[in-house]
């Protein structure tokens, strides 16, 4: 049996209903009934493995179980079975079994049940994972889980408005308390130092202690009180009774909306005993409590009649814990387990109806006596359970309820108000369980039902009869049946001693006892009262939560809509505008608030007349082309002026690689930039209005000296560290060269340098994409209305650059091989090489270069990337990290020696990659020109 | 010398942001070639200015910061393969919204 211990078992329990979940949608094409006895299978089978640690958890043992998940975060997968947990469990696999039967006949036989199956059973997972988490996190994925999966049971019938409109509204309420939960968690998380329950648990003293205390309090209380419908998050749970009623009876009597109460019972010892929880927690639970018991009397739908009765008690269970004393907190746990036995009950004893007369609504439902008796005294006697009639289990907890009031220490003075509000309280809830009973069996007759109501089949009833069995042999013979089980789960709630206290019908005649006759009389005394009641409810001003909450959400959603539409316009100026003011804004600010030391420093390298001439000539060209920028041809010459500037200041400031490389780059960019323009239409643009233009000039404006600001003080700055040194000093005996730069690209930082070639293939695909079948309409004239020349290519140009051809390539060769040590190497032979094939095709025409270009530039491509990535995973068999290289010495005849290193077979694959590029792109502009010639002499 | 390159990046850039906020996809191609020379002197700048020191290993030579070099490279080269991928995709807006401003469709004039 060594298999069976807790680490194994507990995470078990729910992997397998998550594993098993989709299993009766797989399985419902063998009929209805296959679906619903997998859901039963599963859940029994949860059921069985929780059996065997059930001993140890009544014995008050608490099993942990430990899988590592994402330990930085302080993310585990750790699950923990104590008395709560175990008593939550029985709750949601018991009443779950009940509902699955139940609901097989509830829905229609035209439903094949494989999706409402497997939804609850995935409801159910979540709901054994939030009561069996250790870890706070956890227990938060599967909160968060609950509501998604709750919301699509709610909405389970989604051709119905109402479905929607409930489904959405229970999900926006939980699921924003579920933000503020993982709020309040992470915080709790800080202040404890673990998410561990373990050590928050036992850790109270620290959290109340911590300044941050109230406002984790009110976060968690915020995720709790939306979950268990507290007021006045409560309106949600009315409108989700949209929901098929097995969904209600399991989601909204037994499970979810006791989550919020499990969460409080759970942290009950870290956060409770404050006088924040107290006004909080307590004053939240009495208002629900009072609040939703007067609602629920004036309902007349027999499920709304119960939502609100659930919302009245869930109040009495939190108004229970937020007494803060260690009997309240038993009192708390008891009445949520007979909360949870009448509650499942009732409602579907409500689903009976509802199926059988075609209605719920108690005008009409009247005297179901006579049709249904068995099932109408099941449902009276879950109704006496609610009301607190004696020999039920609602007597008993609400007495012990009563005599905690009585017996409440902190309210000396006014000890009297808190007996007297308990006892109205019951009061209320004694006249709305009369309603429901009187209204729907008694009182006449039925009134227009579109249906013929019938008793229903026996094994409907049974789910019915076994929990109203419970209810009598709880409230009958407690000591027997429920002690146990509820000193398990209180002792695990309070992590500490339990106090004394005796489940008995008899305490003798005590004030408790007068408390419930009083209630008793009072209520019925209510209910009698309740013409003159209804008559003053219907002249008092309606209270519509439900529909402000809507109204806030549209006002919301429309003003979502109206910000996006503004934004996102469509036009791509607005979100160039929109993103350089961002950027303007957020470098401002850094900028500003990190100015501080320093200051700015009298420059470090003397300017000569060459760099200020340098300077002049790249002002020139800048504000030349921008000026100009009509004159398309003039603006594309000054902006190659503009690059030559750039590349002799590279020249001049000790970058003799990024010389040649902008050198080549730069001819190819002129070339691509004529190609272009001999399509686009010819210049007639309109003028941008004067408000956009000072909108662009004080962007610009901003954007341009904010970047020099910067530059400035970057460069001036005192303190300059870098990873320099290193660089220079590993170069040679690390990487065999002696060109620092080239021994970075291709080998310290090698993997970057894959990276970015892969994005120069992309480019590469990107315009076998972009210019594919692409036919453009040749213009006839240029933009100052010439015709274009007709003599095919100056043959001067022509015959010179055949024999240019060989020597370009033999000077990229060399380029290329003594880059690890000179200037040179893959990117820039590769330009090189680029530059020489694309000066054919201007000279000779694209009809010469065509067959002399490479052919298959993603072969080529292909085979680039191939070399740089295979060299690097050649590593790999000797143990060495990808892209490790090795270097040596050869002797090559002319070129002498050379340094080999396994770097320049990753330098090959930059090569290609580069040629194959630029030549790629470059010919296939050029070849829109064929095409389009064809396409003209097509037509 | 310093403040000559910070004028320099300061206009390049300025022009740069005003010519791609122009309506027409050739400006936004010239914009873009000068902003990246902004760009690449920049980070070429973060590895302070020196003369006359490039980062080639020799007996006793001194050296100015090669990182800064090494990405400046890479980054003119994607700047030509961005360049490129613009202009093509210019071409293709031209084919496929018969104009060239860049919130195709064409507004009425």
């Amino acid at each position: 049996m060594n298999w069976l211990n807790s680490s194994v078992l507990l995470p078990v329990i729910p992997a397998t209903a998550l594993a098993a979940f989709t299993l009766p949608l797989l399985l419902q094409r063998y009929g209805r009934e296959a679906a619903a006895l997998t859901a039963a299978a599963v859940m029994a089978s949860c059921l069985a493995l929780l059996l065997p640690l059930a001993p140890a958890a009544f014995a008050g043992q608490t099993e942990i179980a430990r899988l590592t998940w994402l330990p930085t975060y302080g993310l585990e997968i750790s699950l923990r079975l104590d008395g709560l947990g175990l008593l939550f469990c029985l709750l949601i696999l018991g009443i779950g079994l009940l509902v699955v039967l139940y609901a097989a006949w509830y829905l229609p036989p035209s439903d094949r049940l494989g999706r409402f199956y497997s939804l609850l059973l995935l409801f159910m997972a979540a709901m054994l994972g939030i009561v069996l988490s250790e870890n706070l996190l956890l227990l938060l994925i599967f909160w968060e889980l609950t509501s998604l999966s709750s919301f699509l049971l709610v909405a389970y019938r989604s051709e119905k408005y109402e479905s929607r409109v409930g489904a959405r509204m229970a999900l926006a309420v939980t699921g924003g308390g579920g933000l503020a939960l993982l709020a309040g968690i992470l915080l709790l998380g800080q202040i404890a130092g673990s998410h561990e329950l373990t050590v928050i648990l036992a850790a109270g003293e620290k959290i109340r202690a911590h300044p941050h205390y109230a406002l984790a309090l009110v976060l968690i209380l915020l995720g709790a009180f939306t979950k268990s419908a507290q007021f006045p998050f409560h309106f949600w749970l009315p409108s989700a009774m949209a929901a098929p009623t097995p969904v209600s009876a399991y989601l909204h009597s037994a499970t979810m909306v006791k989550a919020g109460v499990f969460l409080l019972a759970r942290l009950y010892p870290a956060l409770g005993s404050s006088d924040l929880w107290f006004w909080l927690v307590g004053g939240s639970g009495a208002l629900t409590l009072v609040y939703a018991a007067m609602t629920a009397l004036f309902r007349n739908d027999i499920k709304g009649l119960l939502a609100y009765s659930t919302i009245s008690q869930l109040g009495l269970i939190t108004l229970l814990f937020g007494l803060d004393t260690s009997l309240s907190v038993v009192a708390g746990v008891f009445h949520l387990i007979n909360h949870a036995i009448f509650k499942a009950s009732l409602f579907m004893a409500a689903g009976v109806i509802d199926h059988e007369c075609g209605t719920r609504d108690m005008r009409r439902v009247n005297g179901m006596f006579r049709v249904m008796p068995i099932t109408a005294t099941l449902a009276i006697i879950a109704a006496g359970s609610m009301a607190g009639v004696p020999l039920l289990n609602g007597f008993l907890s609400k007495e012990m309820f009563f005599a905690e009031t009585v017996a409440y220490p902190q309210f000396a003075p006014l000890g009297w108000a808190l007996p007297l509000f308990a006892t109205i309280a019951g009061m209320l809830a004694v006249a709305y369980s009369s309603r429901f009973v009187h209204d729907v069996f008694f009182n006449g007759q039925p009134v227009d039902l579109p249906r013929q109501p019938h008793e229903p089949p026996r094994w409907v009833r049974a789910p019915i009869m076994l929990l109203v069995l419970l209810c009598l042999l709880v409230g009958i013979f407690p000591a027997w049946t429920v002690q146990p089980l509820l000193a398990a789960a209180a002792g695990a709630a309070l992590q500490a001693p339990l106090p004394d206290f005796q489940l008995a019908l008899w305490h003798g005649f005590n004030r408790p006892l007068l408390m419930s006759l009083v209630a008793l009389v009072g209520g019925i005394l209510i209910y009698a009262l309740r013409r003159p009641l209804f008559a003053w409810q219907e002249q008092l001003p309606p209270m519509h939560p439900r529909t402000a909450f809507e109204r806030f959400y549209r006002w919301l959603a429309t003003g979502a809509r109206r910000t996006v539409a503004k934004l996102d316009n469509g036009s791509l100026q607005r979100y160039s505008a929109l993103l350089f003011t961002f950027v303007v804004l957020l470098g401002g600010w850094s900028f500003f608030s990190a100015l501080g030391g320093g200051g700015i420093r009298p420059a470090g390298q003397p300017a000569n007349e060459a760099a200020l001439a340098t300077l002049f000539v790249l002002l020139l060209g800048t504000v030349g082309a921008t000026v100009l920028y009509r004159e398309r041809l003039l603006a594309v010459i000054l902006v190659s002026v503009v690059g030559l500037s750039v590349t002799l200041t590279f020249v001049r400031l000790s970058a003799p690689d990024l010389a040649l490389t902008q050198l080549a780059v730069e001819m190819g960019t002129i070339v691509l930039m004529l190609l272009v323009l001999y399509y686009l239409p010819p210049r007639d643009a309109p003028n941008s209005s004067a408000r956009r233009l000072i909108r662009d000039i004080v962007l610009a404006l901003l954007s341009g000296g904010g970047l020099a600001l910067v530059t400035l003080q970057m460069l001036t700055a005192p303190d300059h560290s870098t990873l320099a040194d290193f660089y220079l000093r590993e170069a040679l005996p690390g990487g065999g060269g002696a060109n620092v730069v080239n021994v970075i690209l291709v080998d310290f930082r090698g993997f970057d340098t894959l990276g970015e070639i892969t994005v120069l293939a992309m480019v590469a695909l990107a315009s076998h994409a972009l210019l594919d079948r692409l036919v453009l309409r040749i213009p006839a004239r240029d933009g100052d209305g010439r015709r274009w020349a007709g003599e095919a290519h100056p043959l001067f140009l022509s015959m010179l650059m055949r024999p240019l051809l060989p020597l370009a390539l033999t000077v990229s060769v060399y380029v290329f091989l003594r880059g690890h040590q000179l200037p040179g190497g893959g990117f820039v032979a590769g330009l090189i090489t680029s530059v020489a094939l694309v000066l054919q095709y201007l000279a000779n025409g694209i009809a010469f270069a065509q067959p002399r270009l490479p052919q298959r530039p993603v072969r080529l491509l292909a085979l680039g990337l191939l070399l740089a990535s295979g060299i690097g995973l050649a590593s790999w068999p000797f143990g060495r990290p990808f892209l490790t290289s090795a270097h040596g010495h050869v002797r090559l005849p002319l070129l002498g020696e050379i340094e080999v290193a396994s770097a320049m077979i990753f330098d090959l694959g930059v090569y290609l990659v580069v040629v194959t590029v630029v030549v790629s792109v470059l010919s296939g502009l050029g070849q829109l020109s064929l095409r389009a010639r064809r396409g003209a002499e097509q037509a | 010398m310093e403040a000559l390159l910070a004028i320099a990046v300061g206009v390049l850039s300025a022009c740069g942001v005003f010519l791609i906020l122009r309506a027409r996809t050739f400006p936004i191609l010239l914009g873009l070639t000068l902003l990246s020379y902004a760009v690449n002197l920049f980070l070429f700048a973060s590895g302070r200015l020196q003369v006359g020191a490039p980062p080639l290993i020799r007996p006793g030579g001194t050296y100015t910061d090669p990182l800064p070099q090494a990405l400046v490279l890479t980054a003119i080269v994607i700047g030509f393969g961005m360049t490129a991928y613009l202009a093509m995709l210019a071409l293709r807006a031209l084919s496929e919204s018969g104009g060239d401003h860049v919130d195709a469709p064409e507004e009425p004039r």
